[in-house]
């Protein structure tokens, strides 16, 4: 192991890469000799993130190959084989391309949703543990309440009140999963407090705002990455859950949720294909996410628990 | 004890009151007036005469404040309002879907605990070995698995193997127990694959710290079988964590119910909350969260106070 991160590294510096660089690489090679899940997570993960990045432009297809909503009445219900790569649906619309298309969305919404949510509970969770007080006690509650319902009653109940829309899906699942980073960050916030460099610039003067931003923040970049990876998985699984429903994102953006309904359903036996490729998408992200958050997890907590 | 007991009563009703009107205020207070999407919407054809009739009607011109304890109060009384679809009692509704619901929700509970807990521990004893790895594997790929998907894959398997399909109608477990049983044993067992393999990692790491201990080492050294070791020392202290998350993997297992009762067709009250939704049922919609939000709210109490009572040193917390 430390023989593949020595080459990867001196590869580097025989090219004059600068220290930076070098440093990246030798964490990035010891994270995949050592937790090669991890890496199998994180390759799933950028798989699909190229997929949806070079779906297509505009007009233009890359790795998809059809305009996922065109409808070809003369080619529906066609199994995998021949120019659509994994059979058409009950509109003569090519899977493959709305699988890839569908990436596209399933990440935007996912990394909307998580980015603002999960940065909220980061900056919130970083104000309610150092400030302490009335403020602690009201977030606490806060995400307490929100905390005490399930994720996809909550959802669903949150897009009844807001209405139907790509917004109003990112804005519901950004209220879901804001509490669990407040509660995480916060208890970080906490142990990052009882340390001395954080008492040394209380005592030169510095204010809280420089404090919190400066001192407290960096050092709670662990868990909120950890939790972050984490909630990205179950993110793109309640999005599908509630594309599923009719509730998540609307036509006419392809969402893999929504390709299990309707056509998918009706002729499941005849055209199982409909049924099976959608869903192994959903599947192997969530699984990549959940790879890497759990590899990350293992690498950047200190108080490792058993393996 | 009773401090502690006191203290989360109190939380829990302030916890439903802040629940109830988050709910409440949303509703009323978002762009879409209520009486006009009942109306059909802006471009429908009714009249500003007609709206304002609705909407005195239904008490949406009285303040907020007046709104909200009139509704609290006939809540507390039982009466849910009639649905704004049906026109037939909202309790009635909830009544009739309950049982369904509730059936689905602790067969899947019970399923969960009863795969994932051997499992967990089956891991941690055998740690390391193929059964750790392949239980592990199996654990993730679970997790990542998305229920509804699975029911769909589940009844197409049984669709064209099996050539069994979905039943059309349910009966209640008291009408029919033998056909009741035979009908949400898939359903559960699909809810509980997920969880179980939650419950099962949780379970695995558990027993692996509580393995360390030394009192563990002390029963080993005194000379116990190492079943009576895992089994009568281990385990109860392992369960601890695993009984603080019951009321969040109960919490999800309720939010799958709502997908499967889709899938299977059970007449529960996630198909009841979802048709409210799609058919701007606020009344419905309305009674379900609050009920909800009870329920919840109820459990998460109860689960803190059993917890309290499991482990004495969070009661100081």
């Amino acid at each position: 192991m430390a023989r593949e991160t020595e080459a990867a590294v001196d590869a580097l510096a025989s090219r004059g890469f600068g220290w930076r660089a070098r440093r990246y690489t030798k964490a990035f090679t010891r994270f995949v000799s050592r937790k090669p899940l991890g890496a199998l997570g994180l390759f799933l993960v950028f798989a699909f993130v190229v997929v949806g990045l070079f779906a297509g432009v505009g007009e233009r297809r890359i790795i998809a190959t059809h305009d996922p909503l065109a409808q070809d009445p003369l080619a529906r219900l066609k199994p995998p084989g021949g120019a659509h790569w994994l059979g058409t649906d009950e509109f003569g619309r090519d899977v493959y391309s709305r699988i890839v298309y569908g990436a596209r969305v399933s990440l935007m919404v996912a990394l909307f949703a998580i980015g603002i949510g999960t940065t909220l509970g980061l900056l919130l969770g970083v104000v309610s543990g150092y400030l302490g007080g009335w403020v602690d006690l009201l977030l606490q509650r806060l995400s307490e309440i929100i905390l005490s319902f399930p994720a996809v009653l909550l959802a669903l109940a949150m897009v009844a009140m807001l209405g139907a829309g790509l917004d109003k899906v990112v804005i519901a699942l950004s209220i879901v999963f804001f509490p669990t980073a407040l509660r995480v960050i916060r208890g970080s916030t906490l142990s990052v407090k009882q340390n001395v460099y954080i008492e040394a610039a209380q005592a030169i003067g510095a204010t809280r705002l420089r404090i919190m931003g400066l001192h407290v923040l960096p050092n709670v970049m662990a868990p909120f990455l950890i939790v972050a990876s984490v909630q990205l998985g179950s993110a793109i699984l309640l999005e599908s859950t509630l594309s599923f429903l009719g509730l998540g994102v609307p036509p006419p953006h392809p969402s893999w949720g929504r390709m299990l309904t309707g056509g998918a359903q009706q002729f499941a036996q005849t055209a199982p294909w409909l049924v099976v490729f959608p869903g192994a998408a959903i599947t192997l992200l969530v699984l990549g996410f959940n790879l890497f958050g759990d590899a990350l997890r293992d690498v950047l907590d200190p108080k490792l628990r058993g393996r | 004890m009773w401090a502690y007991l006191v203290r989360r009563l109190l939380f829990g009703i302030a916890t439903l009151l802040g629940a109830t009107v988050l709910a409440f205020v949303l509703l009323r207070v978002l762009p879409g007036d209520v009486a006009t999407e009942l109306l059909g919407g802006a471009e429908g054809i009714a009249t500003g005469a007609t709206v304002e009739k609705l909407r005195r009607e239904l008490g949406l011109d009285r303040p907020l404040v007046v709104q909200y304890g009139t509704w609290v109060a006939s809540m507390l009384r039982g009466d849910f309002g009639n649905s704004l679809y049906t026109g037939r009692s909202v309790g009635d509704l909830i009544l009739s879907r309950l049982p369904f619901t509730i059936q689905l929700a602790i067969m899947a509970e019970l399923f969960s605990l009863l795969i994932g807990l051997p499992i967990g521990i089956l891991a941690a004893v055998r740690q390391d070995t193929l059964i750790d790895y392949s239980l592990r594997f199996w654990s993730i790929f679970f997790l990542a698995i998305p229920t509804f998907w699975l029911g769909l894959l589940v009844i197409l398997i049984g669709m064209t193997v099996f050539r069994w399909s979905p039943p059309l109608g349910y009966n209640t477990l008291w009408e029919a127990p033998g056909a009741n049983l035979s009908q949400m044993v898939f359903p559960a067992l699909i809810l509980a694959s997920h969880e179980s393999a939650r419950i099962g990692r949780m379970t695995r790491s558990s027993m692996l710290e509580v393995l360390r201990e030394d009192y563990i080492r002390t029963a080993r050294a005194k000379g116990l079988r190492e079943s009576l070791v895992v089994l009568r020392h281990a385990l109860r202290n392992a369960l601890i964590p695993i009984v603080t998350y019951t009321s969040l993997f109960f919490g999800t297992i309720m939010g799958g119910v709502v997908v499967l009762e889709v899938i299977f067709n059970i007449p529960g009250l996630g198909t009841a909350f979802l048709e409210g939704i799609r058919f701007r049922d606020y009344t419905v919609v309305q009674a379900l969260v609050f009920f909800m939000a009870t329920v919840f709210i109820v459990i998460n109490m109860a689960v803190d106070i059993m917890y309290g009572w499991l482990d004495p040193r969070i009661r100081y917390a």
